[in-house]
């Protein structure tokens, strides 16, 4: 059995203008130790998905469908119970450290209390454990830092902070909702690669949500592709960046900026312009009927105008898209896949 | 912190308070009419000696040097209208029984507005928001000088329970119905601010990151959330504090309390020129004084602006 089983989850908005549907029928699994990228746009629903997992949905948010964790269905869960999971067992680094730990306590009172109530530590043993994995997340002289406020850590050294703080209990499925993107590119090197000490460690899940296919490189064993609350395609990381089946992923890893190689754009070659996915994301309250990247695709057919079903093919591979693989447009695949 | 406090009293409160002295002290005298102008006609060297005697017949810049050196020695001069009494006897007498007014009335405020807004907060947009902020809004609107006679008519003309004013050196049954209007205002504008800024903090991506460890949310509430939700709260009580202790004219005025709102209007009404003086300098020291306090809990509360 997976240890995380997403099945058919929906999440929607009630809002002034209408029903905002920011997940639909997304379906996945992530085996014990193992590691998932959801990859999109912003408002592709990657965050909401996350947040619907650990029960986090702002209030006039609805989830639908089933998590099961271990077994057990997380959505229908009461509070109470799944507060013995969360922060224990499942737990959550969010994208921007700055305003995700509270700057009205110490970062020692922050860990300290997650060992508190869920593991009925005392404070002093509390507080020995908190330094411990502030070592192991390599904040020098961490028993002098337990008494910090968070502005008084720089934002690359708070995200290690967040993440020590989500790894205090040895949680079994960790979601990581863009954890580097806040950090400038070299505190984003350590990080992830911090990330990826910690998965063998601990032998953690890993649920990593990003806009960045250079980072799911690094750090992913599968792959899922979101657009427009909708899954585009879905499969392991390796085939996903030597083959991607999906105009939508084809257009992602396209364009990722390389500095080693002029940049060719679909249309205008040579234009030494960064290449992008013409157009924008569509409107979740107003979606058009058919595919919903259609109108931004380009090798989009009539046949589009028809939502393509999630066809399953390869390997346990599935990805929405009516054209055959081999009629796709072939932008070439700039990123190196390096597990 | 000393270097704070002395930064404090020597560049900012003894500035404002001599500016404010001055404005004051050529304001009034430059109103029409004077302390002795209703007294019946009285021959003109009674007169001269009467002003003589409270130095009226210097030049005014004598009068203002005179009276910033009495002040300097803590002395507010002789009230110009209760002839046997210091300014400061009469103030000495009035402070108290408008402290214990207001201390109460201010404690009532506080536990009550808060505990009303974070119920509305947690709340929001039931029928437990909607009344409270009703309420709250009611009692912002109705005045004072409505609430008054209301609560007199009700509680002591038709229940006859509880005396219609006095004071009687502040037994509990006079203190009743004047700290129920004395706090009105306070709960309703604390209950508002309380719930404007709970709703903010919880909506704050750290209470998410708390919810995500797994805390209970009363756990949250108390730890994570009131010491922030608090600050706006915080900024409003020094000016409160103040208002409640030296503000409650009406109140003092309608039960017939003697503390320092009535003297306040007793000594504008006859043009008691250091009487206005001296409680215009004790409401400036107060308000002076508790912005300070107010900054020094705003640092305890918010570790980022915590004075070095």
């Amino acid at each position: 059995m997976a240890l995380l089983e997403v099945d058919k989850l929906n999440v929607r908005f009630a809002t002034p203008e209408g029903e905002v549907a920011a997940v639909n029928d997304l379906s996945f699994s992530l085996e014990a130790g193992a590691s998932i990228g959801i990859v999109g746009e912003s408002g592709s629903g990657k965050s909401q998905t996350a947040f619907a997992l650990m029960g986090l949905l702002a209030k006039n948010g609805r989830a639908s469908g089933e998590v099961r964790y271990a077994g057990v269905d997380l959505l229908s869960l009461p509070e109470a119970e799944l507060n013995l999971r969360r922060g224990a067992e499942i737990a959550m680094i969010y994208q921007d450290p700055m305003t995700s730990l509270n700057p009205y306590l110490t970062i020692g009172d922050q860990l300290t209390e997650v060992l508190q109530f869920h593991k009925g530590m005392d404070n002093r043993s509390a507080v020995a454990e908190s330094i411990r994995m502030l070592d192991a997340v390599r904040i020098a002289d961490a028993g002098k830092r337990m008494g910090l406020y968070p502005h008084e850590f720089s934002g690359g050294m708070r995200q290690r902070v967040v993440i020590a703080m989500a790894l205090l209990c040895r949680p079994k499925l960790l979601i990581a909702d863009e954890p580097t993107t806040a950090l400038d590119v070299t505190v984003q090197a350590q990080i992830l690669a911090l990330l990826q000490d910690l998965r063998r460690a601990f032998s953690t899940s890993i649920i990593l949500i990003t806009h960045d296919l250079g980072v799911v490189a690094g750090v992913c064993d599968s792959v899922l592709v979101m657009y427009a609350g909708r899954v585009m395609e879905y499969g392991d990381a390796r085939s996903i960046f030597q083959a991607a089946a999906h105009p939508y992923t084809r257009g992602l890893l396209h364009a990722v900026p390389r500095l080693d190689r002029r940049h060719v754009d679909a249309t205008d070659m040579n234009s030494g312009r960064l290449n992008t996915i013409p157009g924008n994301p569509p409107n979740l309250l107003a979606l058009p009927p058919g595919c919903p990247f259609a109108p931004r695709c380009i090798d989009r057919t009539t046949a589009c105008l028809q939502a393509p079903p999630l066809e399953v093919f390869g390997q346990g591979r599935r990805r929405a898209c009516h054209r055959a693989i081999g009629d796709l447009t072939d932008l070439g695949s700039p990123l190196k896949f390096t597990p | 912190m000393l270097k704070f406090i002395l930064r404090r009293i020597f560049l900012e409160a003894i500035p404002t308070l001599l500016v404010l002295v001055t404005v004051t002290f050529f304001l009034i005298r430059l109103a029409p009419g004077g302390p002795f102008s209703s007294e019946m006609n009285v021959p003109p060297e009674v007169k001269a000696a009467i002003e003589a005697k409270y130095q009226l017949d210097q030049p005014m810049s004598v009068q203002y040097l005179n009276y910033l050196t009495d002040l300097a020695r803590g002395d507010l001069g002789p009230s110009f209208k209760y002839k046997d009494f210091t300014v400061n006897e009469l103030v000495n007498k009035a402070i108290p029984v408008s402290f214990k007014l207001g201390i109460v009335a201010f404690l009532i405020a506080l536990v009550v507005g808060v505990s009303a807004g974070v119920a509305a907060a947690l709340r929001q947009n039931t029928w437990i928001d909607y009344s409270v902020m009703g309420v709250a809004m009611i009692g912002v609107v109705l005045p004072n000088f409505v609430l008054a006679p209301m609560l007199a008519l009700i509680f002591a003309v038709w229940f006859k329970i509880l005396p219609a004013g006095g004071w009687e050196g502040g037994q509990i049954q006079f203190m009743v119905l004047p700290v129920a209007v004395l706090c009105k205002h306070y709960i309703s504008v604390i209950a508002r601010i309380t719930r404007g800024s709970m709703i903010e903090v919880l909506g704050s991506p750290f209470i998410r990151t708390a919810r995500a460890k797994g805390l209970p949310m009363h756990y949250i509430l108390r730890r994570h959330a009131l010491k922030p939700a608090m600050l706006p709260v915080v900024s409003y009580l020094g000016p409160a504090f103040v208002g409640v202790i030296t503000g409650s004219v009406v109140v003092e005025t309608f039960f017939g309390i003697p503390g320092i709102g009535q003297l306040f209007i007793n000594g504008a009404l006859n043009r008691d020129y250091s009487m206005v003086l001296g409680l215009t300098i004790l409401i400036g020291a107060l308000m002076i004084t508790f912005n300070a306090v107010v900054d020094i809990l705003y640092g305890y509360i918010d570790p980022r602006i915590r004075i070095k």
